[in-house]
């Protein structure tokens, strides 16, 4: 790691440097996308079909309304290619013949007046002849209808290491689990929003509340047929993504676009909740089977999973999320024999998307559970069955990766073991649950979770990072990097204020805008750290090259010394830019067609403990105290990292427990945040949150990606305590007081 | 369709009389947003459950998504723009030192509500008092860790009931 | 918004006579609207049928209290907050309170008043059921007459209740009758604050000499209004045995109608709706420390 010298203790990294923005957001100062206004601005909105599946007959636009007011747009007018452009541009912009889910998009439009387009929106008539739609996995596969290319299927994947039909008959248990996740609302306070300009000289301009700039602006050239430098895309302060902006902007971008290039004038729309909640993607469901093969000596000999994810209606970003889910399915053990049979599937649901975790904590939650059921099966605590199998330095994952970091899970384990004072409770519990009737209990999950994007997404990606210097002496960070709040801002200026061993206030993190950085890729995937913050590092090195090597800076500089430097060289040579780009670190290696070998450049580990109570005469179940141990490679900043894990572990919380999508002919019908239930202050445990640091040589400061990390672990730590608590398995979430009365019931009956 | 006029509303808005020509039915969030362009009051959800609204209304802490301006007339409105004093401080730097403020969206409304919580306890609140108190506001980033530890710390650091 | 906005009209008369005027000259015409913590959810979902308001909130004729050796008289118009602060009412009245607290969160408790709770007549609100058990009478008032009405004959059916287009609600009087009786309250919600209650249980019983002399439960979400179980009450008489018991939870089950909606299901309610008043018989029999068998 690049520092100004190695002996010199580190001034940013490792410390918790105040949020860059913090003081402005705490005083209500940070723009968002509904605080801006533009002059001659219109409001904009969306008509969308109540169906879940059929044709498009006509559009009618009822009497009483000054239609001629009104900026309206359908696919017609679509000057481009009519697809939000993503992986499969199968997912129409707005929709032409068929609708294929409830609240497709059909007709926009736009008016100054928000209460009379309210009105507006109530008189388009949609005439849609239903079609039989599509609502369960089950159905997809059996292809009563088929609703998406030629077999529903929009993706699958295979894995394989060694032989697993083989290892059935050597088998001296074999232990079967079939494990259900329903879809997740990602919640982000800041509801969806866009406005976008259009001027036939200058082009399209949106500013909105996004992760990822440049996969609206590959979507916006594509739909409305623009070149590069026609379209020009600026994040506004974002409040909060979690994969719920990474690509469904694209979709809100578009329809702004379109109504400001019809219109002529900047057009907003911002969604309310209700909109938001239900036409928004959503986390995949998910369904995975489990067949284990285990010795008596209580290792695993075999795993076959089949892992299928529920992907709404189009395509977006399912083929990744699968990938993802499918690398993760077999988690943190050494088994010699492993078969991952995954899929992505169509249904008439709005299509789901990313979400924190990305298919891992689906397929976590069923591997996990399933680990509890292997133990139990054995007659093993489920600490000492994890303890027997659990990978080691110079094994391979299920996907033939080779361990290289010096991982040591058992000993992750026993530290969480002991922050939870697991053992005394656990024997606790059993003691006095007979006697109680808030019953308690105790479990655990152990994981891990791939940082960057996988297999050679990176090297696709080609990320860059620009940075230049100022006359003033300040050093710009150019880089499509996202802040929504996980802390990309302040981490960026800690990596580039620690390379160059100059004042942090030196250091000025650009406004993502399309037309001023480059594309170091998207916020997501765990990356940005990682991944971007180690071009940021190497971006701003460029720069103090450049002036080491015009002598204009001496080896041993202060902060004045290298604003003076900067001046200088600007005055002689006219800018001081410098652009780092991506090269895959050496030895890695994966192959796409056998999709095997290495997954991720590193991997955070993981073990999460889990304290719950369940309450029997109202069912309820509580969460008392949660301890989140994880192995990052290195902490940037002890408080923002501290804090990814708190809220990813709440968002776990509110995955196993309260968050449920209620479906009716394919439409979510509790979209509102009365009854979609997210956990409140008075809800949640502590969360005790401990780190283990092992460097990884590629990583800014030696960091790996934890974002998504703290949202793996939750559920099926909480699920294996219910277990504890009360004997009862259950296999799928949420688990809510209504299902855990049910499997109660079912197991007295 | 019928319609009724807009009709002038006078208030007070962080020290300053202010009146507005707005529909009476419009929401206090939007006259706050729009008329008067203070936009750190923000929409969350529109249904009074997340918080991210809250103002002061005679120095009550109140959703204002909820609020029709026409109940205003007359009344002291303040929103994050205008609140001020110690326990504001000491709740914003606190805030800022623990991380208590990740995307921002949730934070006026979170800053508003724990500065009334801790003028509202005579003495120091426990965690307990804390987590309960700031239930009705909804941050979907934090997991609330951060917030308590922030409302914690500027409780001690602040002059304390009243100030 | 989802409403069209310049449809609706609020006028905010000064004094309560000037209401009653007005509701009294079109009648049916003029709602009254109070915290609003209800209805702007309507409004913002546009689904808020009627059009024309009269903000009654911080009328003084609607704000006012008295107290008398043998009644509480609360305004409508006070608000959860207020209810919470109101020392004869924790003393006296805690389930209120209790029911209070958890109403929505401070903001909402700030705003939303008792008065308004009542004439919104949601099934699963908070109060009612504690309204219930204290034998509340409400006070309704027009331009031209006043009555009292029982609370508990006061909702006839979903969203139907006993107030005419002219009326509104004044006064809530709560007989200072429950004062040495056994007082429970328990709400079952979505989650731990800022929850619709998916079942909520008030009772109270007269316990002397370990038998049952006097009883109320009521009950909120489950059945088209706050219910009254008088059946079950009229069973829970003398010494509280465990037949008796098992008795009253199939009377129960049997008074109570709850739905299966998206919050909740019918046999979950049933369940816990029988879990409850377990809990709270079975809370009779034990003397809390200090108090007499």
């Amino acid at each position: 790691m690049a520092m100004q010298s190695d002996s010199m203790p580190d001034r940013f990294i490792g410390k918790s440097i105040p949020r860059k923005e913090g003081r402005e957001k705490v005083a209500g100062r940070a723009t968002y996308v509904d605080d801006i206004t533009m002059p001659d601005m219109l409001h904009g909105v969306t008509v969308r079909s109540p169906f879940a599946r059929g044709r498009l007959r006509g559009i009618r636009f009822a009497q009483g309304i000054p239609w001629d007011e009104f900026t309206i747009v359908t696919a017609k007018d679509i000057p481009g290619k009519h697809c939000v452009a993503l992986i499969l541009d199968d997912q129409p912009c707005l929709a032409d013949q068929a609708v294929n889910h409830a609240e497709e998009p059909v007709v926009l439009l736009a008016h100054a007046d928000p209460y009379l387009l309210e009105e507006a929106r109530r008189a388009v008539e949609l005439d849609i002849e239903p079609l039989p739609p599509v609502f369960t996995i089950d159905d997809s596969l059996a292809r009563k209808q088929v609703i998406w290319g030629g077999d529903n299927i929009f993706k699958t994947y295979l894995v394989e290491s060694g032989d697993v039909e083989s290892a059935w008959s050597r088998a001296d248990l074999i232990v079967e689990g079939e494990y259900e996740t329903g879809a997740q609302e990602q919640l982000y306070i800041e509801p969806q929003g866009m406005i976008a300009a259009y001027d036939a000289e200058e082009g399209l301009t949106v500013w909105g509340s996004m992760q990822c700039p440049f996969y609206i602006h590959r979507a916006l050239m594509t739909l409305l047929n623009l070149p590069v430098n026609q379209v020009q895309v600026i994040q506004t302060e974002t409040g909060g993504g979690f994969g719920g902006k990474e690509e469904y902007p694209s979709m809100i971008a578009g329809h702004a676009a379109l109504l400001a290039w019809k219109s002529g004038k900047p057009v907003k729309i911002v969604y309310d909740r209700m909109e938001d909640m239900a036409a928004t993607t959503k986390r995949h469901p998910s369904r995975t089977r489990h067949r284990t093969a285990l010795t008596r000596e209580g290792t695993l000999l075999a795993m076959d999973i089949e892992f299928v994810v529920d992907g709404g209606a189009y395509a977006t970003l399912s083929p990744v999320v699968l990938s993802r889910g499918t690398i993760h399915a077999a988690g943190p053990y050494f088994c010699p024999n492993v078969r991952i049979r995954s899929k992505a599937v169509a249904t008439n649901f709005p299509p789901h998307g990313a979400f924190r975790g990305f298919g891992a904590p689906q397929s976590i939650f069923a591997l996990e559970r399933q680990m509890d059921q292997a133990a139990k099966a054995l007659g093993l605590a489920p600490e000492e069955f994890r303890r027997r199998n659990f990978v080691k330095k110079g094994e391979t994952l299920a996907v033939g990766q080779v361990v290289r970091e010096k991982i040591d899970m058992a000993a992750l384990m026993e530290r969480a073991l002991e922050l939870s004072d697991h053992h005394a409770k656990r024997h606790r519990f059993a003691e006095e649950n007979p006697r109680r009737e808030v019953k308690k209990g105790i479990g655990l999950a152990s994981f891990l979770h791939g940082a960057g994007f996988t297999g050679s997404g990176e090297r696709y990606m080609a990320s860059l990072v620009g940075a230049e210097a100022t006359p003033e002496g300040q050093v710009r960070v150019l880089a499509a990097s996202t802040e929504m709040g996980q802390g990309t801002t302040t981490v960026f200026s800690q990596i580039a204020a620690e390379a160059l061993g100059v004042d942090y206030d030196l250091i000025e993190i650009v406004q993502p805008d399309t037309a001023v950085v480059p594309n170091s890729g998207p916020t997501v995937a765990s990356r940005t750290c990682m991944v971007v913050g180690k071009l940021v590092e190497s971006a701003v090195l460029g720069i103090r090259q450049q002036l080491l090597s015009s002598s204009l800076l001496p080896d041993k500089y202060t902060s004045e010394q290298f604003r003076q430097a900067c001046r200088k060289f600007i005055e002689r040579h006219g800018a001081l830019k410098s652009t780092s780009e991506y090269s895959a670190p050496a030895g890695i290696h994966w192959d796409d067609e056998k999709y095997r070998g290495d997954a991720y450049g590193a991997y955070a580990w993981a073990v999460y403990v889990a304290e719950v109570s369940v309450d029997m005469t109202t069912y309820e179940i509580r969460v008392d105290d949660f301890v989140a141990v994880q192995e990052v490679g290195r902490v940037i900043n002890p408080v923002l990292a501290t804090g990814q894990i708190e809220g990813g572990v709440a968002q776990g919380v509110g995955f196993a427990l309260y968050e449920n999508v209620v479906w009716q002919e394919g439409r979510m019908v509790n979209s509102q945040m009365t009854n979609y239930i997210m956990p409140t202050s008075a809800d949640l445990p502590r969360i005790r949150v401990f780190f283990e640091e092992v460097p990884y040589a590629h990583g800014p400061g030696g960091a790996k990606g934890i974002g998504e990390l703290p949202i793996d672990g939750p559920a099926p730590a909480i699920v294996n305590a219910i277990e504890n608590a009360i004997g009862v398995s259950i296999k799928r979430i949420p688990v809510t007081p209504e299902v855990l009365m049910e499997a109660l019931e079912s197991v007295h009956a | 369709m019928p319609e009724a006029p807009k009709v002038a509303v006078s208030f007070a808005v962080n020290g300053e009389p202010r009146t507005v020509d707005a529909y009476p039915m419009a929401r206090l969030l939007d006259v706050l947003r729009q008329e008067l362009r203070l936009t750190g009051t923000k929409e969350g959800c529109g249904e009074g459950e997340c918080g991210a609204c809250s103002v002061l209304i005679n120095g009550e802490l109140v959703n204002s998504c909820l609020v029709p301006v026409a109940q205003v007339e007359g009344c002291k409105i303040t929103t994050i723009e205008g609140i001020s004093g110690e326990t504001l401080r000491a709740v914003q730097e606190a805030f800022v030192e623990c991380g208590a403020a990740q995307c921002g969206i949730c934070t006026p409304g979170m800053v508003l509500a724990a500065v009334t919580l801790i003028e509202r306890h005579s003495a120091q609140p426990t965690e307990d008092d804390i987590r309960n108190g700031l239930a009705g506001n909804l941050c979907r980033c934090t997991g609330y860790m951060r917030i308590f530890e922030a409302v914690l710390q500027a409780c001690e650091k602040s002059v304390g009931a009243g100030a | 918004m989802r409403s069209y906005l310049p449809a609706y009209d609020m006028r905010v008369p000064l004094e309560l006579d000037e209401a009653l005027e007005t509701m009294a000259r079109e009648p049916g015409e003029w709602k009254p609207f109070a915290g609003g913590t209800d209805l702007m959810v309507l409004l913002e979902q546009g689904k808020l049928a009627d059009r024309k308001f009269l903000s009654v909130v911080r009328l003084k004729g609607l704000r006012g209290f008295a107290l008398t050796d043998d009644h509480v008289t609360l305004g409508a118009m006070i608000t959860y907050r207020q209810v919470q602060t109101t020392a004869i009412l924790q003393q006296e009245f805690p389930l209120l309170c209790r029911a209070a607290y958890e109403t929505g969160g401070i903001a909402t408790q700030n705003r939303g008043t008792l008065g308004g709770n009542i004439a919104n007549a949601s099934p699963a609100a908070d109060s009612p059921p504690a309204l219930l058990v204290y034998d509340a009478e409400l006070e309704l008032v027009s331009a031209s007459r006043t009555r009292w009405v029982p609370y508990a004959g006061f909702h006839l059916g979903y969203k139907k209740m006993d107030l005419r287009p002219e009326e509104v609600i004044r006064n809530i009087r709560l007989p200072r009758t429950k004062k040495n009786w056994r007082q429970y309250y328990r709400k079952v919600g979505t989650r731990r604050a800022q929850a619709i209650s998916k079942v909520c249980f008030a009772g109270a019983a007269l316990v002397e000499h370990g038998e049952i002399g006097d009883v109320r439960i009521a009950l909120g979400s489950v059945a088209p209004t706050v219910l009254r179980c008088r059946k079950t009450e009229a069973l829970l008489r003398g010494p509280l045995t465990p037949e008796l018991i098992r008795a009253a939870g199939d009377e129960l089950v049997r008074e109570i109608q709850p739905i299966d909606d998206f919050r909740s299901t019918a046999r979950y309610r049933t369940r816990v709706a029988q879990k409850l008043l377990e809990e709270f018989l079975l809370g009779l029999i034990t003397p809390p420390v200090g108090e007499p068998a």
